[in-house]
């Protein structure tokens, strides 16, 4: 066995704090190592061809090479020396830069410990067997999840591409939060107009299966062959006779139902269509609201239908679909004003979120674009926006800044302006976050051209004073308190993951951080793709993100799911459990404890019975080796004799 | 954290899962998040693949210390690997004292990904912790 | 620092009972300035079967001036008191007044925060503080330990006029990370526990807001605009009275009224009273038994109307039923219209 080590220094970053000379001396008097050499950047491609050129010249059978992490270059170093024809698990990689280099200061104790490494990874290279990896077909059906922009976007490019795609929506229209918004910024175009026509293009898309008012409700599989249960929820309409004519919603009796639509600005039927524009134009009845249900009488729905399509009975009906990929694009949500209770959020009605004032400005939301104070329906003249409501505040948990707030407190400005031409808006800001294509001049814009009166500073309370608002914040440019008397005050709620975030993530097997948004497989170079092969984001669901960034990345998943369907076939990762029959004594425990129920019982020609693996169903996490009382069953690449070598290797030290 | 490094180093061994906490130790690596320099890490596709046995015989075979590293509970990229990893590794350390091993000188825990500053608390934590119980001398601790 | 997450769905006792004993560190006030407060609140404690008593030889607790000359010289006189009160083998100590109460969780803080802290302090004791006493205020033993339920069950009187703007001045529940007690920017347990005792209370923005009490003596005029906002916000939310928790709030809030009125050309005649005075006066106690003698602004005219629990509940009876009636004929009217739609 001619074991070759390579040990980069990676310019600085691991050479700054580790003597890597020193590393590859130590290395040279490991047993079974037969070359060992430092390199500037190993995965450079020089890097890669001394690699090729060293197993050529020096005879090299197993190679490691001690650089960054392996979940950063394990795959390229594989393919560099299965092109030198080893076989590409012959290698190993030993971690020196994120486990060393970068997180210890004394370089002494750096070197022994990349030396350390160095010697571990070369016990278990020299344990290590060639593994085939075998090919299965794929089904190139995709799954996305969320049909807003974002989801919407990765849809109908994966559909214009020729895929099959299944969209779930969990409303009951897609569309998503830029249907709720009157115009976007910086252009102030009309937001549901060029949103309109995508809507459109989803419903008619021929290869788009549309499940609106669903959600998903199991996951089971693999990349290449995902089983998905949906559940589709109870309407107590059927859609299939419903041609959306909203009779049902004029003659509804009760007419307190929250609507969810507009986030509560103005209360709709028990029986609605969220809105003129929705796709599907369906109406679902609320049962929270429905006479029929909180009474047990009324049926006017039932009776005006033209269609005859209300049905009371209606319960969650589940649907399966089979999916060889899945976009999740399920979006954002927005902070409870009730947890700002020094803003009287929840408390004072004329103090508003950025989404419900948005609602208020657009021609079809519940006041038809008039402006009115939610108390008592007057025009408001002093409108003060809060920016940061929320946001980049430790002390509720919430660090991060929320994205776009600067850019639509700063349109909304603007709007107020256009509608009540003798208004004064306020906007209290930290900083102004305008980074994007024309941002910086579009709030240079407010305040300029119309007047919008930007303070820096944060507010510190709002009270009522009769009929108005006040305001009190600081204005550290000049030094001072200030207090506005407003007539309406729009808060920009922080942006954050939804409730059920972290439940989507367990079925998806995904990670998610702190604050319950996905993680990214890389943060500069895998944004959308996540850990788990075949699942991929798009949209605010990975971080506050706005309209152009969630096409980017829809379109940029999709793009993604068409590169993975480019083969007809997968090839299979080999690193998954294998059964030595000779030694299965067939307890079956394996069986019972696989979570993935990829293990069966075989009867063998001599009557025996032994557990035998299905290959395209282990996913390989070695559950089944540590429960083997007999060790029959190995993890290939991570065997019980190849974790003890590299236990063993330090031990010995 | 710089009096444990101008300590003696000791023996202390890290089973991750290649999901969350190699990654959360990655994480950490990349926020230049300053660790003691004692551990090192065996990487593992999911802390269900950890047998205890390893643990053991690791301790006995010369190290002072095991850390065990997988995902949160509900969050395991297999499922519930981390699950059979929970019962199994509480099952051990209740029964470490039997083999007059101190059960502190053993730990499991769960890191994310993304959470960087948890691991460096964790390898702080657990390596000061080690440092105050000194080197494993297994003939000792059977002993007291 | 690391903020502590705060929840604002407050832990009550939901047993009513409450076993043990507790410290009761009146501190300086309380037997000064504040001894209405001390009184009224003592005749409360009782009444709900709160076991306390104080601790022998307890000292100054250090209050504001010591932490500006010294951080371990402040802690020291805190630890003493609390010293004495583990000793003594109680494990929880009232402190009614806020300013004692923030000085006492600051020490307990700091010394669990910091062994070198700890260990500076305890040279200075001459037994040493083993952290083993938890501080509470008032609103916290009555809200946590006695629970809600306990209070209104001790209710016997009803004062229908009286309409009080809880305020809980700065310090009660801040910072959030000391006081472990309640929202920090919106706080309701007094709203809660006045409202156990079928108190009327409104909605107060300036429950908060800073009444300027430690300025006193050398910005008079500023503490006057301070004061002369928070009545006014009083009025304004429909408040005749105001309830504080606070010896410092009580006195400026009460004793400046003359002076406010001077300055800013207001009229406020608003009582300012204890909250556990008021409670006191719920559960049956004189005027006298809770000191109301000791207002500077009377509160006579709102107590007028005093009704017994009996008296009140068939007054409401009364009210629903004429309610109910109204009600009947509205749900007709629609039921009508409904109809009429079809």
């Amino acid at each position: 066995m001619r074991v070759g080590v390579f040990i980069c220094h990676c310019g600085n970053n691991i050479a700054g704090t580790v003597d890597v000379a020193k590393v590859a001396e130590e290395t040279r008097k490991i047993p079974g190592v037969a070359y060992a050499t430092t390199y500037m950047y190993t995965c450079s491609e020089p890097g890669q061809e001394e690699i090729k050129e060293a197993i050529k010249r020096e005879k090299l059978d197993r190679i490691v090479v001690a650089a960054c992490s392996p979940r950063m270059h394990e795959l390229t170093f594989r393919r560099t020396i299965e092109k030198a024809g080893l076989n590409r698990y012959f290698f190993e990689m030993a971690n020196i830069r994120e486990h060393v280099s970068w997180i210890g200061e004394n370089r002494e104790l750096n070197t022994k410990k990349a030396i350390e490494a160095v010697r571990m990874a070369v016990a278990k290279v020299m344990q290590n067997k060639p593994l085939y990896s075998s090919s299965f077909k794929i089904n190139k059906r995709v799954l996305v999840i969320g049909g807003g922009v974002a989801g919407m976007q990765a849809a109908l490019d994966c559909a214009d591409g020729g895929l099959e795609v299944v969209l779930v929506e969990k409303s009951p229209s897609v569309g998503g939060m830029m249907a709720r918004l009157d115009k976007t910024f910086p252009t102030v175009d009309c937001s549901i107009c060029i949103l309109g026509p995508k809507m459109v293009d989803v419903a008619q898309h021929e290869k788009i299966k549309l499940y609106a008012f669903s959600e998903i409700e199991d996951i089971k599989g693999y990349v290449g062959n995902y089983q998905i249960k949906i559940k589709k929820k109870a309407t107590y309409v059927d859609w299939s006779k419903c041609t959306g004519c909203g009779a049902c919603m004029e003659k509804c009796p009760s007419k307190n139902a929250y609507d969810a639509f507009n986030f509560g600005v103005a209360p709709t039927r028990a029986i609605n269509i969220p809105f003129p524009q929705a796709i599907p134009k369906k109406a679902k009845i609320d049962p929270k609201y429905c006479r029929q249900f909180t009474k047990g009488k009324c049926g006017v729905c039932a009776k005006i239908c033209p269609t005859k399509a209300i049905n009371y009975e209606m319960v969650d009906e589940i649907v399966t679909e089979e999916v060889g990929a899945i976009i999740v694009a399920t979006g954002y949500s927005l902070i409870d004003m009730e947890k700002l209770p020094e803003y009287g959020g929840g408390k004072y009605p004329d103090v508003i979120s950025g989404i419900q004032y948005e609602r208020l400005l657009n021609a079809s939301g519940p006041t038809a674009g008039h402006i009115v104070r939610p108390s008592d329906h007057e025009e408001p003249k002093t409108i003060v926006f809060v920016s940061c409501a929320g946001s980049r505040d430790k002390s509720i948990g919430i660090p991060y800044c929320s994205n776009f707030c600067c850019m639509y407190i700063a349109k909304q400005a603007i709007l107020t302006k256009d509608h009540i031409p003798d208004s004064q808006s306020y906007v209290f800001y930290m900083d102004i976050r305008s980074p994007g294509k024309g941002y910086d001049e579009f709030t240079r814009r407010a305040q300029e051209e119309y007047g919008v009166h930007y303070i820096r500073g944060r507010v510190s309370r709002i009270y009522p004073k009769g009929k108005k608002m006040v305001v009190r914040g600081a204005d550290t440019l000049l030094g001072t308190q200030v207090e506005i008397e407003a007539d309406l005050v729009v808060l920009g709620t922080a942006v954050v993951a939804n409730s059920d975030a972290a439940h989507m993530a367990e079925k998806l097997h995904i990670s998610y951080d702190t604050s319950g948004f996905y993680v990214e497989s890389h943060p500069k170079l895998r944004p959308v793709e996540t850990n788990t092969s075949g699942v991929f984001l798009a949209g605010a669901c990975q971080g506050p993100k706005d309209i152009p960034a969630s096409v980017g990345q829809g379109s940029a998943a999709a793009s993604k799911v068409q590169a993975l369907f480019s083969k007809d076939m997968l090839e299979s990762d080999p690193a998954i459990a294998r059964v030595n029959i000779n030694t299965c004594v067939g307890c079956l425990k394996c069986v019972s404890t696989c979570p993935f129920q990829a293990i069966k019982d075989k009867e063998l020609k001599d009557g025996r019975v032994v557990a035998d693996v299905i290959e395209t169903v282990c996913a390989g996490c070695g559950v089944c080796t540590s429960t083997c009382p007999c060790g029959a069953i190995q993890l290939q690449h991570f065997t019980d004799n190849q974790l003890l070598a590299e236990v063993n290797a330090l031990c010995q030290m | 954290m710089p009096d444990v490094a101008l300590q003696q180093e000791l023996r202390i061994i890290g089973f991750l899962c290649n999901w969350c906490s190699y990654g959360g130790a990655d994480t950490a690596g990349v926020s230049r998040f300053k660790q003691p320099t004692d551990l090192r890490i065996i990487r593992v596709p999911c802390s269900g693949r950890v047998d205890p046995l390893f643990v053991v015989k690791a301790l006995l075979n010369g190290a002072d210390g095991v850390l065990v590293s997988g995902c949160h509970p509900r969050d395991c990229h297999y499922s519930d690997g981390n699950f059979y990893a929970r019962r199994r590794l509480e099952m051990l350390k209740r029964l470490l004292p039997f083999l007059g091993i101190d059960d502190r000188r053993f730990h499991y825990t769960w890191v994310s990904a993304s959470e960087g500053a948890r691991w460096q608390e964790t390898v702080t934590n657990f390596t000061k912790r080690l440092h105050e119980l000194g080197p494993l001398q297994l003939k000792k601790e059977v002993s007291s | 620092m690391k903020w502590q997450k705060f929840s604002k769905d407050l832990k009550e006792n939901q047993t009513g009972m409450v076993e043990k004993e507790y410290g009761y560190y009146a501190g300086c006030s309380l037997e000064g300035t504040a001894s209405e407060y001390d009184t009224s609140l003592r005749v409360v404690l009782n009444t709900l079967g709160v076991k306390f008593r104080e601790p022998d030889d307890w000292s100054c607790c250090g209050s504001t001036p010591a932490h500006t000359v010294d951080h371990v010289l402040a802690a020291a006189l805190a630890a003493r008191n609390l010293s004495i009160v583990e000793k003594s083998g109680l494990d929880t100590i009232i402190a009614p007044c806020p300013s004692c109460m923030t000085v006492l969780k600051k020490a307990q803080y700091n010394m669990k925060g910091s062994d070198d802290f700890a260990a500076k302090v305890n040279q200075l004791l001459d037994e040493p503080y083993n952290l083993g006493v938890e501080t509470k205020s008032a609103l916290q033993i009555l809200l946590e330990d006695v629970g809600l339920e306990a209070i209104e069950k001790k209710v016997t009187h009803i004062f229908p006029d009286l309409k009080v703007a809880p305020y809980y001045g700065c310090i009660l529940t801040r910072p959030p990370q000391l006081a472990q007690f309640d929202d920090p920017e919106n706080p309701v347990s007094m709203d809660k526990i006045l409202s156990a005792a079928k108190i009327n209370v409104c909605d107060f923005a300036f429950k908060l807001e800073c009444c300027g009490a430690a300025f006193g003596v050398p910005k008079r005029d500023m503490v006057n605009r301070l004061t002369y906002k928070v009545l006014s916000m009083a009025i304004d939310a429909g408040a005749n009275c105001i309830a504080v928790a606070c010896p410092l709030c009580q006195q400026n809030l009460d004793l400046r009224q003359e002076q406010v009125n001077r300055t800013m050309g207001s009229s406020f005649n608003i009582p300012v009273l204890y909250f556990s005075q008021i409670l006191g006066l719920a559960f049956g106690f004189s005027p006298k038994e809770v000191a109301l003698d000791k207002l500077v602004v009377g509160a006579d005219n709102l107590l007028k109307n005093r009704l017994t629990v009996e008296e009140w509940e068939k007054m409401r009876e009364a009210e629903a039923q004429a309610k109910k009636q109204k009600g009947k004929k509205a749900i007709e009217k629609d039921e009508q219209s409904t109809e009429e739609t079809e």
